[in-house]
């Protein structure tokens, strides 16, 4: 029983972490990929600019979150949000719109985004340097230890406060979301851009409008994916290239365009990645006594060594990309 | 006929501006940055081509690199002999003969249908008998790279001439960009930026942690030169034999791109970039082209990385920066004029000097801003003051980037429309 619950650990609570982030952050690209067309790179500079402006504010105001009883910067984050979209509107308005209107190949835009995402970091790091902060400034991590009623268990479940706010924030981003697309006259147009973006004109469509609400939705959810992530990590100025290949893969499995896709696609992502770093010969323990002398059971057994963690949503890319290239849900290839 | 003013007053203000680094700093400097700044010109030829000639964003030019420079470590550094003497490289032949097994067999398992098996149960048994192999390799593995690592360090290199070492760091890469290119030329053009970062950062891992085949974080030097060395012959001269090496190198596969550019293959390479779908109807395959400028291209970069890792004379997995190693070859070639050699190369010359100049430069800056913060607010500065203003130039570059692509799209010393095909002058270049 101990290793079910180890396996539940490291497993399941890590994995549902992990693909809420990825969920969140495939979101945006893969919304950025179907109303404009292009791999928004900058989208891992987003979400650490995000996290910076929740860290910033919780600096400011360090008891805000006792009041609430939650952590300080989850209790700033929708001020963080707010914000990292207006910058995402301002950005795409200095950088994106003119290459647009001049009517650059979309492979330009990716180049844009690239510098982007350099002057984003390079200012982050000018104005906040480049070592680890954690995010709790005034209060401690608050960690939950569940023990199970069963004898045979003696291990507990192991939950923080964060972690459980990831997973419940982005279920609740996720119904609004599916809300906002399918009831709401906006999300609507949304949806129709994203599929035929000429007849969406044609038919009155404001573009302009449906381009900010789109990067509204993607600025938000990029600035609550990093807060959150670092909120239950830690805040890094450098995290932006890692977290870039595993949310890209998620949208492209997810096809792209597709926001449930992309949402299905972050958690495959985020548990392959789980599951391929995960010691399998923990499991394998309890069988020890039976197989004593029959077969000599390996004390490590992963797929994948940790510092190689990226391997597996580059995989995962490139599969998807030989055998289905349009992703689990059909996305766009064009 | 086309002047080539702009192109004598740009080249005649590099000139200059080499000449005063000579001048201020000395010539032992002096060279060692124009050896740089030419092998970043060769790794800048590589990427023009990839994205001048054909479109292609490779956003993983430090993977090639990385790739090249591995290359030549292996192929022409010294053998380790405490590693051959041992009952290693016979241990390791054994893992190799699995993994070759283990190829072998789920290459088998792919081609079951041939014997009636149903495709479903063959993507499925081909799929396990992969992981299963995946597996048993590395775990075979581990051991051995233990071993090796305890007693002989890493396995060193073959000893084998420099040069060779180069061509081995060329194909080794142009086999990687193949790989990536059967992938993803064909799909939409983001795909291929995509796949290359990842590659990019997967190879630094690998090269970074597989201590036992490149000694990791631990870094490799000295490295031999294909000149003499320093310690032979003194800083000047082996510097200026180098030198001389790179340039020959840097204008040989100038001038053989200038002849294919102007040749069939160039006009063809300029129709499918200009107009996909026509080229297309004529009977090109575009993506074959493409592929096989993607791997031209990137075995260029191969072989500039080994030369300039060579150069430096020691090779750390943990130096090769994306910033470094991908986006300032990228600030090279838009800023010199994407689709144009020359821009390519006056590019690299020019934003390397200017490169390597800011570091002092910026250090030089913000410890004004410190003494004035210091003066007039009372500002206490923080202590990392100096490692964020080399941070700050992370900003400068992707503003350039920015800049360049909005507002002179073309670069400074743009392609030139040659000779038989009248084109279309409003045509948007980029």
């Amino acid at each position: 029983m101990n290793e079910i619950v180890f396996f539940i650990n490291k497993v399941l609570v890590a994995g549902l972490v992990t693909g809420s982030i990825y969920a969140m952050g495939a979101v945006g690209v893969t919304l950025v990929f179907a109303i404009l067309r292009f791999a928004h790179f900058a989208h891992g500079d987003l979400m650490t600019l995000g996290a910076f402006i929740a860290f910033a504010l919780t600096a400011a105001f360090p008891h805000a979150g006792a009041i609430f009883g939650l952590p300080t910067a989850f209790v700033m984050l929708p001020a963080a949000m707010a914000l990292t979209a207006l910058l995402a509107i301002w950005i795409d308005g200095r950088f994106y719109r003119p290459l647009r209107e001049r009517g650059a190949k979309p492979v330009v835009l990716v180049m844009a985004s690239v510098g982007v995402t350099l002057m984003i970091q390079g200012l982050l790091r000018l104005f906040a340097g480049t070592g680890t902060r954690s995010m709790f400034i005034a209060e401690r991590k608050d960690i939950f230890r569940i023990e199970l009623p069963f004898e045979l268990a003696r291990r507990k479940i192991v939950i923080t406060e964060p972690q459980i706010l990831v997973i419940l924030f982005a279920v609740v981003a996720a119904i609004s979301l599916h809300w906002f697309l399918t009831r709401t006259r906006t999300g609507k147009a949304m949806r129709a851009m994203s599929d035929n973006p000429d007849l969406a004109r044609l038919s009155g469509i404001d573009t302009q409008q449906v381009v900010r609400t789109t990067w509204i939705i993607a600025g938000s959810l990029a600035a609550a994916a990093g807060t959150l992530l670092s909120l239950d990590v830690a805040l890094k100025p450098d995290m932006s290239f890692n977290i870039l290949l595993p949310i890209f893969a998620a949208a492209i499995v997810g096809g792209v365009g597709q926001p449930y896709g992309a949402i299905a696609g972050g958690f495959l992502v985020g548990f392959a990645e789980v599951l391929s770093v995960f010691n399998w010969a923990i499991l394998l323990r309890p069988f020890r006594p039976l197989l004593d002398g029959v077969v000599e059971l390996p004390t490590h057994l992963a797929f994948v060594p940790t510092e190689y963690k990226l391997t597996v949503p580059f995989v995962i890319l490139v599969a998807v990309l030989v055998w289905r290239p349009t992703g689990i849900f059909r996305g766009k290839v064009i | 006929m086309t002047t080539y003013r702009r192109e004598i007053i740009l080249f005649a203000l590099l000139a200059i501006l080499y000449g005063a680094v000579f001048t201020l700093f000395g010539a032992a400097y002096g060279l060692r940055m124009s050896v740089e700044a030419l092998c970043y010109a060769l790794v800048a030829l590589g990427l023009t081509i990839q994205w001048g000639y054909a479109g292609l964003f490779n956003a993983g030019v430090m993977g090639f690199v990385a790739i090249g420079a591995f290359m030549t470590v292996l192929v022409s550094f010294p053998p380790n002999m405490a590693f051959w003497n041992s009952d290693m490289p016979a241990r390791l032949g054994t893992v190799a003969l699995y993994a070759i097994a283990g190829a072998a067999l789920t290459w088998g398992a792919t081609r079951l249908n041939r014997l009636g098996v149903p495709s479903r149960l063959r993507t499925l048994i081909a799929v396990m008998t992969g992981a299963a192999a995946w597996l048993v390799v590395s775990a075979a593995l581990d051991p051995v790279a233990r071993d090796i690592e305890r007693q002989a360090g890493f396995i060193g290199g073959f000893g084998l001439p420099v040069l060779l070492g180069w061509v081995a760091g060329g194909a080794a890469a142009g086999a990687v960009a193949w790989f990536v290119g059967r992938i993803c030329l064909g799909l939409r053009s983001d795909y291929l930026a995509i796949a290359t970062l990842g590659i990019a950062e997967i190879v630094k891992a690998l090269l970074k942690n597989a201590d036992w085949l490149t000694k990791g974080t631990l870094t490799v030097s000295p490295l031999p030169w294909p000149v003499p060395t320093p310690e032979q012959v003194g800083f000047i001269w082996g510097r200026a034999l180098y030198l001389a090496l790179m340039a020959t190198l840097v204008v040989v596969a100038w001038a053989l791109l200038e002849r294919a550019w102007r040749a069939p293959w160039g006009r063809m390479m300029r129709a499918i970039r200009d107009n996909e779908t026509a080229a297309a109807a004529m009977g090109k395959n575009v993506n074959r082209r493409r592929l096989e400028i993607f791997v031209l291209g990137s075995v260029l970069m191969g072989a500039g990385g080994a030369a300039l890792i060579t150069f430096t004379r020691i090779f750390d997995p943990a130096g090769f920066l994306p910033l470094n190693h991908t986006f300032l070859i990228w600030v090279m070639i838009i800023l010199g004029g994407a689709g144009s050699n020359l821009g390519a190369v006056f590019g690299a010359l020019f934003v390397y000097v200017v490169w390597v100049m800011s570091e002092p430069a910026a250090l030089l800056l913000f410890d004004a801003v410190r003494e004035a913060g210091q003066a007039w607010f009372g500002w206490q500065a923080p202590a990392d003051l100096d490692s964020r203003a080399l941070q700050a130039r992370v900003f400068v570059i992707g503003l350039t980037i920015t800049l360049v692509l909005r507002y002179a799209p073309a670069g400074l010393i743009p392609e030139k429309a040659t000779m038989q095909a009248p084109r279309p002058s409003a045509r948007e270049k980029n």
